[in-house]
């Protein structure tokens, strides 16, 4: 644990990528083996379920501290994390445990069965014998998602510098389902492994957003494009007659998808799709707002299954009769794709074919792509013709290029205190829209983007000086502010006080220009709403 | 008592902007802070005391008690028909070498600040603070790169100056500080520093150590350090998320306010029964303080304490 803490110390003294990398590769090269998996494990987000609730563990961090809860939970909101406000409270030790990260992390595991007695006994014996950083460590593999500003690709950077593997093979041997508790370092990172390849996913391939105009990318005829899908990225694998499907968050969510089981009759093993997941019915494409009753459920009802229908909206073939294609053209691989999708086709085959377009100048794309809300679509994907399937966010080959988002301006009502390195400022917003009346306003979203440090700090200070009431860590305040809200997408919505959903709302302007008078109305919110058209 | 409206007598508990601003016909302070105000707030017309001299404005009785925050900082004690009133403007209680330390005041109502007024503060020693300050130099120095730390010209700065290891290299200054630090240097010892000019050579720079203000981070006044790591010493250095925020490499947890303990402590060496917070995290601070049995009450004023120190615009910045 030692190591580990001072790993996450040396990380926590740098604002340089290349200083966190250094440091990395350097525990990746002396560390245990075993703590180098555990390491490799927290860092790519598969830490050992949580232990205990986090209710329980405010209340016994309070019960250390000798402070009221109400004052702990005061100083959460403020300091914007658990596990640093636990490590905070508690009364310094300078204390240091012999005990490995691995010993850690197996107790930790081995808590979740026992009683809320012995869970009690276990943290106050550890929070008061650890130093600052190792307890701030310790409550971080307790509490929930460890991100400390080291993303899992910098933390592949320095395991293939430590190891001198390929970084992209890394990136490989790190995807899907493996066992921190089982695997060790040399079966996970130094062996060929052909056992946890059936389920294996290939690392995604991800586009940046274009720059400028596309005229930029030089020759069109160079070009296919295609529309940009708004449902779940997927990769979808049949191997052996068995069916994995991957969402892009790594996630293995193939019992989500009951209809792909499908797929295992009329696809031929050793076929690995990417594609976009979406709610399909009626012979049209939903929102994904329709999608979300999905992505959230644990076990799938027929109800569900009959209301929310979906597809897989194949644009892409990564394995192709037992082999790894990534490196044919992108032009090839669509080749393998149309035929195979020409063969099993069917009515009841949830499988769609995601249509490459061509154009012979970019004018027809750009109005190709303003044809995107009609189709349901997010706007373009723009792919060269020629370009290998490569791993991550790479700059080049794949492009996106969206429409302008919807807009609307609305007013500020509450605030929230931020998280990570926006702790301690107002940074979460919550915005309204006027009723028919305009008499009142009506919450329609929530955004925490799109300003810059300078906005948020002058905005955090006025809303320190405007509060109306505190509601938790949530204060109204006097409504004043106007900003222009951006979002991709509009639905009708039960959910929402408002009757409407939004996607990605984001503050595209602070309008320092208009008084509240000026803020649109729901009603004006409602037209944006696309009428239902047929897509396909 | 450090109004920010004009009046015709201020009493200035310290020299901070947001404690001592201009406009006033005249200014009562303590006379170390005498010569800080008048390099701030140029001709005024200022009388200064000494600690615990009583004068008497409409037949109150005031008078000046250490506050322990930054040089020249004072309690200012008023006393009327035996009822004694303490307003702390900023203090801290730990002794910095530098400040006159910090006295508690005997009072039946205390208006305290609580920039750090949260359990989430506890101050390490400054001993131990300064030696990871100079084990952090002479780390960057091995690795030839120049180490930028950041804190306030007028009181951080000078703390800083005082303890830096001067075995390990050179001591620069921003302009800012270099001005500040003059008018301080009579009041007390300050090892010898060095202004960063235009004339200033980058090689020279290296492996030594520069002191600048926090609104110099970011500005094409630091290129010329290149290469170099920056810190900076700020009792929000406490948070991870606000030295993230500020892109800043390493955090030092370095305050001229009280943490939590040191709050709580002074409020009962005063045995005062009446609380008022005037800045810093009042509500909860307040809240506390009821629970605890004390009349505690929140009053709003226009101190920012160290936040507003940090964000303040440096004056003579181009200097």
């Amino acid at each position: 644990m030692k190591a580990f803490a001072e790993l996450i110390r040396k990380i926590d003294s740098t604002n340089k990528t290349n200083v966190k990398v250094d440091a990395l590769t350097q525990y990746f090269r002396e560390a245990p083996a075993k703590d180098k998996v555990w390491t490799i494990a927290i860092l790519s987000h598969r830490r050992p379920p949580r232990p205990v609730n986090t209710t329980l563990l405010r209340t016994w961090a309070t019960e250390l501290a000798q402070i009221p809860l109400w004052l702990f939970e005061e100083s959460y909101h403020i300091v914007g994390d658990l596990a640093e406000t636990i490590a905070l409270i508690i009364p310094a030790s300078e204390e240091s445990s012999e005990k490995s990260l691995t010993q850690f992390l197996e107790e930790i595991i081995a808590l979740k069965k026992k009683s809320d007695e012995e869970k009690r006994d276990y943290l106050h014996e550890n929070w008061t014998a650890l130093n600052y950083y190792e307890r701030f460590v310790f409550s971080k593999l307790i509490t929930g998602s460890f991100r400390i500003g080291v993303s899992q690709k910098l933390m592949t950077r320095a395991l293939a510098k430590a190891t001198d593997i390929d970084i992209d093979v890394l990136a490989y041997k790190l995807m899907g389902n493996w066992d921190p508790k089982t695997v060790t370092f040399q079966e996970l990172i130094l062996e060929e492994n052909a056992a946890d390849y059936l389920s294996k996913p290939y690392p995604f391939y991800l586009a940046y957003a274009i720059e400028d105009a596309p005229e930029d990318l030089g020759d069109v005829n160079e070009w296919f494009a295609e529309h940009k899908w708004d449902g779940i990225r997927s990769q979808v694998i049949i191997r052996e007659d068995e069916l994995f499907v991957w969402s892009r968050g790594e996630e293995l969510v193939t019992d989500k998808y009951p209809e792909f089981e499908a797929f295992v009759e009329d696809l031929p093993d050793g076929t690995v799709l990417d594609g976009e997941i979406l709610p399909f019915k009626n012979g049209a494409i939903g929102t994904f707002n329709d999608l979300q009753t999905r992505i959230g459920r644990k076990n799938i009802t027929k109800a569900q299954l009959n209301k929310t229908p979906v597809i897989l909206k194949a644009y892409d073939i990564l394995e192709w009769e037992g082999k790894d294609i990534r490196d044919k053209a992108f032009a090839e691989r669509r080749e393998i794709l149309e035929k195979l999708y020409t063969k099993v086709q069917s009515e009841e085959l949830p499988l769609h074919l995601s249509e490459t377009i061509e154009f012979s100048n970019w004018e027809e794309a750009a109005q190709e792509r303003e044809r995107s809300r009609e189709v349901m679509s997010e706007g373009l994907m723009l792919k060269r013709k020629d370009s290998p399937y490569l791993v991550g966010r790479k700059k080049g080959d794949w492009w996106k290029w969206k429409v302008d988002p919807l807009t609307i301006d609305a007013v500020l009502t509450y605030a929230m205190r931020g998280h990570g390195r926006r702790s301690n400022l107002f940074t979460d917003y919550t915005f309204g829209l006027w009723d028919e009346e305009k008499e009142e306003l009506v919450t329609f979203a929530k955004a925490y983007s799109g300003l810059t440090d300078a906005e948020f700090r002058s905005l955090d200070a006025w809303i320190k000086k405007n509060t109306l009431e505190r509601f938790g860590p949530v204060r109204s305040v006097t409504p004043h502010h106007v900003f222009e809200i951006a979002f991709e997408g509009i639905a009708l919505s039960k959910r929402h006080k408002s009757g409407v959903a939004t996607r990605f709302p984001r503050m595209l302007r602070w309008r320092k220009d208009k008084k509240i008078e000026d803020a649109n109305t729901l009603e004006d919110l409602k037209q944006l709403i696309p009428k239902p058209g047929k897509a396909g | 008592m450090d109004p920010w409206k004009p009046v015709d007598k201020a009493i200035i508990s310290h020299g901070h902007a947001d404690h001592s601003r201009w406009g006033h016909k005249s200014y009562i302070t303590h006379h170390t802070n005498v010569p800080i105000i008048q390099h701030r707030l140029g001709e005024i017309n200022v009388t200064g005391k000494e600690w615990g001299e009583t004068f008497v404005i409409n037949n109150v009785k005031f008078s000046l008690h250490p506050a322990g925050h930054i040089i020249g900082s004072s309690q200012i004690r008023v006393e009327h028909k035996g009822e004694v009133w303490v307003f702390t403007g900023d203090y801290k209680t730990e002794d910095d070498g530098i400040a006159v330390p910090y006295e508690p005041v005997k009072c039946h109502t205390f208006i305290t600040e609580c920039t750090f007024g949260l359990p989430a503060f506890t101050w390490r020693p400054q001993s131990e603070v300064f030696t990871d300050i100079n084990n952090w130099w002479a780390e960057n120095k091995a690795e030839g790169k120049t180490s930028v730390i950041f804190g306030y010209s007028l009181g951080k700065a000078q703390r800083l100056l005082r303890y830096l290891d001067t075995d390990i290299g050179k001591i620069y200054t921003h302009g800012a500080i270099e001005n500040m630090t003059e008018v301080i240097r009579p009041l007390t010892a300050m090892p010898e520093t060095t202004r960063v000019t235009r004339e200033t050579k980058k090689e020279e720079l290296k492996g030594n150590i520069v002191v600048a203000p926090p609104s110099a981070h970011g500005s094409t006044w630091i290129r010329k350090m290149v290469p170099y790591v920056t810190a900076s010493a700020s009792g929000w250095m406490t948070f991870r998320g606000a030295r993230r925020r500020r892109a800043i490499d390493k955090g030092f947890v370095l305050s001229d306010h009280c943490d939590w303990q040191g709050l709580l402590e002074s409020i009962k060496a005063t045995g005062a029964e009446k609380i008022i917070s005037t800045h810093g995290y009042t509500d909860i601070f307040t809240r506390f303080l009821l629970e605890q049995g004390y009349d505690a009450r929140t009053e709003a004023t226009q101190y920012e304490g160290e936040l507003g120190e940090e964000n303040k615009k440096e004056e003579s910045e181009d200097n």
